[in-house]
C-alpha cells in the first residue's frame, strides 16, 4: 500500500507539473466545444430529415424528393423521441398511418408543406412538442468521450511505453515494487485526472452554453467513470509490451482515428451504411457516447442504458485481465 | 566461509551475440569488487544478471549459498549504467519516492550527507550536471541501506574532477563495510577503489585477483616507454614490446639490463620514461591491444 501511494503521488505530481500537457488537456476540448457551438449556432440544415416507421410504400413522389433525407426507425416511439428533440423534422409512421410534426419546429412546417404536395400519401396529421436540441447539446458527450479516449490511451498507454523505453520501468524493477502496484497506481491516478478534467470541461463550458440535461448528473457521472476505467484499461493493454514510443504511438493512433469518426462524436451514425454501424459497435467509446446522449438528451435512467453499461464493464474486465497477464517491465 | 555472491558458469546471449561466455567468480563480503573491461566486454550484462534484472541462459548466481529470491531486492542497491527517472520531481521527491518502495529505508539526511546532495536537493531531477546526477543515482541506490551496492560505470562520462569527487564518496561508503560491485573501463579507477578485480573482454574473464598481486605476477619491474620513431629495426629483448599511441612499451623483469641493452644499441634515451606498470599495461599485455583500440575495434555499446 505504501508503495502504491508512493507511485500514485509521484504520477499525480508529474501530471500537475507538466504544465504544457495539463493546459492542453483542458483547453483543447473547451476550444472544440466553443468552436462547434459558434459554427453551428443559428444554422438551419438545408436537408430535411424525415423519420420513417414501417415499410415505405413504393412509387411515391415525396419519398424521392431531393433535399429530403429519410431515416427509418424500428419503432414509432424512438422516432417520436427524435422528433421531440428536433433531430428529425417529421415522422411518417406507415404502420399507424400517421405523420407527426413538432409544433415548435419551423423545419417541420416546411416538410409538411412538401408532404402536402404529394396527394398520394394519405397519412393523418399528429403533433408533438419538445424543445430543440442544439447540435452542441448533442456534441458535448462526444467531446467528453474524445477527451477520455485521448487522455486515457495517451496518458497511460503512451506514457508507460515511454517509461519502458527510457529506463524508468527498469529502475522500478530493481526495487521491491510489484507490477500490480505500479499498474493500479497508474490506473487510479489517471482515473482521477480524467474525471477531474471531464468535470472541468463540462461545467466550464456549461456556464456559457447551458447544455440540455434531461437525465440525472449522478447517472452521467457513473457512466463517465465507467468509460474512463474502460479506456485506461485499454491504454494499459497497449502499454504492456511495446518498447518504442513510435510503434506504440502509431498503434494507438490506428485505433483512435477510426474511433473518432466511427463512434458518432461529430455526426450521427443514423443513416450511415450498416457496415459502419456494426464497426462502431466494436469501440467502447461508441457505447459511452450513446449512453451519455440518452441520459442527457432523452432523460434515460441507468436502466435505459444497461446495454452500454454491460458492454463497458465487460470490456474493462477483459482489458484489465489481459494487461495484468501481459505486462512486462522491460 | 560461504562467499556473499557466487557466479557459476554464467552464459548470456543476445540473439547471436554471446555477451557473457561461461564465466565464474566469487565476491566476498565487505569488499569492493571490480568488473573491468572495455565497452562491449559484457560487464553490464554480467552485473544485471547478478542483480536478477535479466535471466541467464545458463549458469547460476548464489547469494550466501542460496538461489536468489524476491527478498534479494530489499538487500541490494543498484545504479544502472543507463537509467531514467520520472520527470517533474525534485531530487528530494525522487529520493522519497524510492524510499517508500522499500520496507525500511535509511534517513534521508544521511543519504544527503553521504552523497553530498545538499545543494541540489530541491532541484528538478532532470536539471543536474553529470556528476550531480550520478551522486543522486547513488543516493537512490543507497536509500534502502543495502548490504550490496551494484554500480555500473558510475563515473563514465564525468570530468576528472567529478570522478575524483565520486571516488571520495565511494571511499566513505566503503568505510561502512558495504559490499560494492563496480564496473568500469577505467583501469585507474579499479586500481584505486577495488580490492579485487576481474578483467573481462568479449564475454570472457582474462584475469582475476587483487590488483597489486596481478601486477606483481605479470610485471617484475617497470614499464619503459620509448617514442617509436627513435627505434630503428628490431630490439632483441627478452620480452615483446607493445605499440601504443606512438610509443613502444617494454615490460621487462630487469629494468637495469633493459636500459643497458638500449644504450648498447645506440637508441636515444631523450624520450624515455620509466613507469610503474598499471592495470592499463596489464590489459595491453593480456590482449595485445590497448583498451581504446579494443573499444573502437569491437564497436561495443556506446549508448
Ligand atoms: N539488449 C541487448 N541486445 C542486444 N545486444 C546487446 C544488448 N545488450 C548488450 N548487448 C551486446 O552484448 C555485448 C556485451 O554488452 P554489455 O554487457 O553492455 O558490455 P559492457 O557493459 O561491458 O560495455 C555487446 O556486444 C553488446 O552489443
Ligand atoms: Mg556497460
Amino acid at each position: 500500500m505504501k508503495r502504491f501511494f508512493a507511485i500514485f503521488m509521484a504520477r499525480n505530481l508529474e501530471f500537475i507539473r507538466d504544465k504544457a500537457t495539463f493546459i492542453w488537456t483542458l483547453l483543447l476540448p473547451a476550444f472544440l466545444i466553443f468552436g462547434f457551438a459558434f459554427a453551428f449556432s443559428g444554422t438551419n440544415n438545408a436537408v430535411y430529415k424525415i423519420g420513417t416507421v414501417g415499410e415505405k410504400p413504393a412509387g411515391k413522389a415525396f419519398l424521392s424528393y431531393r433535399h429530403l433525407q429519410f431515416i427509418s426507425y424500428p419503432s414509432g416511439e424512438e422516432a417520436l423521441n427524435k422528433l421531440k428533440h428536433h433531430q428529425v423534422d417529421m415522422v411518417l409512421d406507415f404502420d399507424a398511418g400517421n405523420y407527426y410534426i413538432n409544433n415548435d419546429d419551423t423545419n417541420g412546417y416546411i416538410a409538411e408543406k412538401l408532404l402536402a404536395s404529394d396527394l398520394d400519401l394519405k397519412l393523418k396529421r399528429k403533433t408533438v412538442t419538445g424543445t430543440v436540441i442544439r447540435y452542441i447539446d448533442w456534441f458535448v458527450p462526444g467531446v467528453i468521450g474524445m477527451n477520455i479516449m485521448f487522455s486515457c490511451l495517451m496518458g497511460v498507454g503512451f506514457v508507460i511505453v515511454r517509461y519502458r523505453k527510457n529506463g524508468v520501468l527498469k529502475r522500478f524493477k530493481a526495487t521491491p515494487l510489484r507490477s500490480i502496484e505500479f499498474i493500479t497506481a497508474q490506473l487510479i491516478s489517471r482515473f482521477l485526472i480524467v474525471i477531474f478534467t471531464s468535470i472541468v470541461i463540462y461545467t466550464g463550458t456549461n456556464i456559457f452554453l447551458h447544455f440540455e440535461m434531461s437525465g440525472s448528473y449522478t447517472d452521467l457521472f457513473l457512466v463517465t467513470s465507467l468509460a474512463i476505467l474502460c479506456h485506461i484499461s485499454l491504454g494499459l493493454l497497449f502499454s504492456t509490451r511495446f518498447k518504442s514510443e513510435e510503434v506504440a504511438g502509431g498503434i494507438i493512433n490506428i485505433v483512435i482515428w477510426p474511433m473518432m469518426f466511427l463512434s458518432g462524436i461529430f455526426f450521427s451514425l443514423e443513416g450511415t451504411p450498416p457496415a459502419m454501424q456494426v464497426a462502431s459497435r466494436l469501440f467502447p467509446i461508441t457505447h459511452f457516447i450513446e449512453a451519455a446522449r440518452k441520459i442527457m438528451l432523452d432523460g434515460a435512467g441507468l436502466s435505459g442504458v444497461t446495454v452500454s453499461i454491460l458492454v463497458l464493464t465487460a470490456a474493462t474486465i477483459i482489458f484489465l485481465v489481459a494487461s495484468a497477464v501481459l505486462f512486462k517491465w522491460e | 566461509m560461504e562467499p556473499l555472491l557466487k557466479v557459476r558458469n554464467l552464459v548470456k546471449h543476445y540473439g547471436k551475440v554471446k555477451a557473457v561466455d561461461d564465466i565464474s567468480f566469487i565476491v566476498r563480503e565487505g569488499m569492493c569488487f571490480g568488473l573491468l573491461g572495455p565497452n562491449g566486454a559484457g560487464k553490464t550484462t554480467t552485473i544485471e544478471v547478478m542483480e536478477s534484472i535479466h535471466k541467464a541462459d545458463s549458469g547460476e548466481i548464489l547469494y550466501k549459498g542460496k538461489k536468489i529470491d524476491r527478498k534479494f531486492k530489499e538487500q541490494v542497491g543498484i545504479q544502472f549504467q543507463n537509467t531514467a527517472l520520472q520527470e517533474f520531481l525534485t531530487v528530494r521527491e525522487t529520493l522519497v519516492l524510492f524510499s517508500r518502495l522499500y520496507t525500511r529505508h535509511r534517513p534521508l539526511d544521511e543519504i544527503i550527507k553521504i552523497c553530498s546532495l545538499d545543494e541540489i536537493i530541491n532541484r528538478d531531477n532532470q536539471k543536474l550536471s553529470g556528476g550531480q546526477r550520478q551522486r543522486m543515482l547513488l543516493g537512490i541506490a543507497m536509500i534502502s541501506d543495502p548490504q550490496i551496492l551494484f554500480l555500473d560505470e558510475p563515473t563514465t562520462g564525468l570530468d576528472p574532477q567529478a570522478r575524483r569527487y565520486f571516488w571520495k564518496v565511494i571511499e566513505d561508503i566503503k568505510k561502512e563495510n558495504k559490499t560494492i560491485i563496480l564496473t568500469t573501463h577505467y583501469m585507474d579507477e579499479a586500481e584505486y577503489l577495488c580490492e579485487e578485480i576481474v578483467i573481462m573482454d568479449r564475454g570472457k574473464i582474462l584475469e582475476s585477483g587483487e590488483p597489486k598481486a596481478l601486477l606483481q605476477k605479470h610485471f617484475g619491474g617497470a614499464v619503459i616507454s620509448l617514442p617509436e620513431k627513435d627505434v630503428n629495426g628490431g630490439l632483441d629483448l627478452d620480452c615483446t614490446p607493445v605499440h601504443k599511441d606512438g610509443y613502444l612499451k617494454i615490460q621487462c623483469h630487469d629494468t637495469d639490463r633493459t636500459i643497458q641493452e638500449l644504450i648498447r644499441k645506440g637508441i636515444p634515451l631523450n624520450g624515455i620514461s620509466v613507469e610503474k606498470p598499471n592495470l592499463d599495461d596489464l590489459f595491453i599485455k593480456l590482449t595485445g591491444s590497448s583498451l581504446d583500440a579494443v573499444r573502437n575495434g569491437t564497436g561495443g555499446d556506446d549508448r
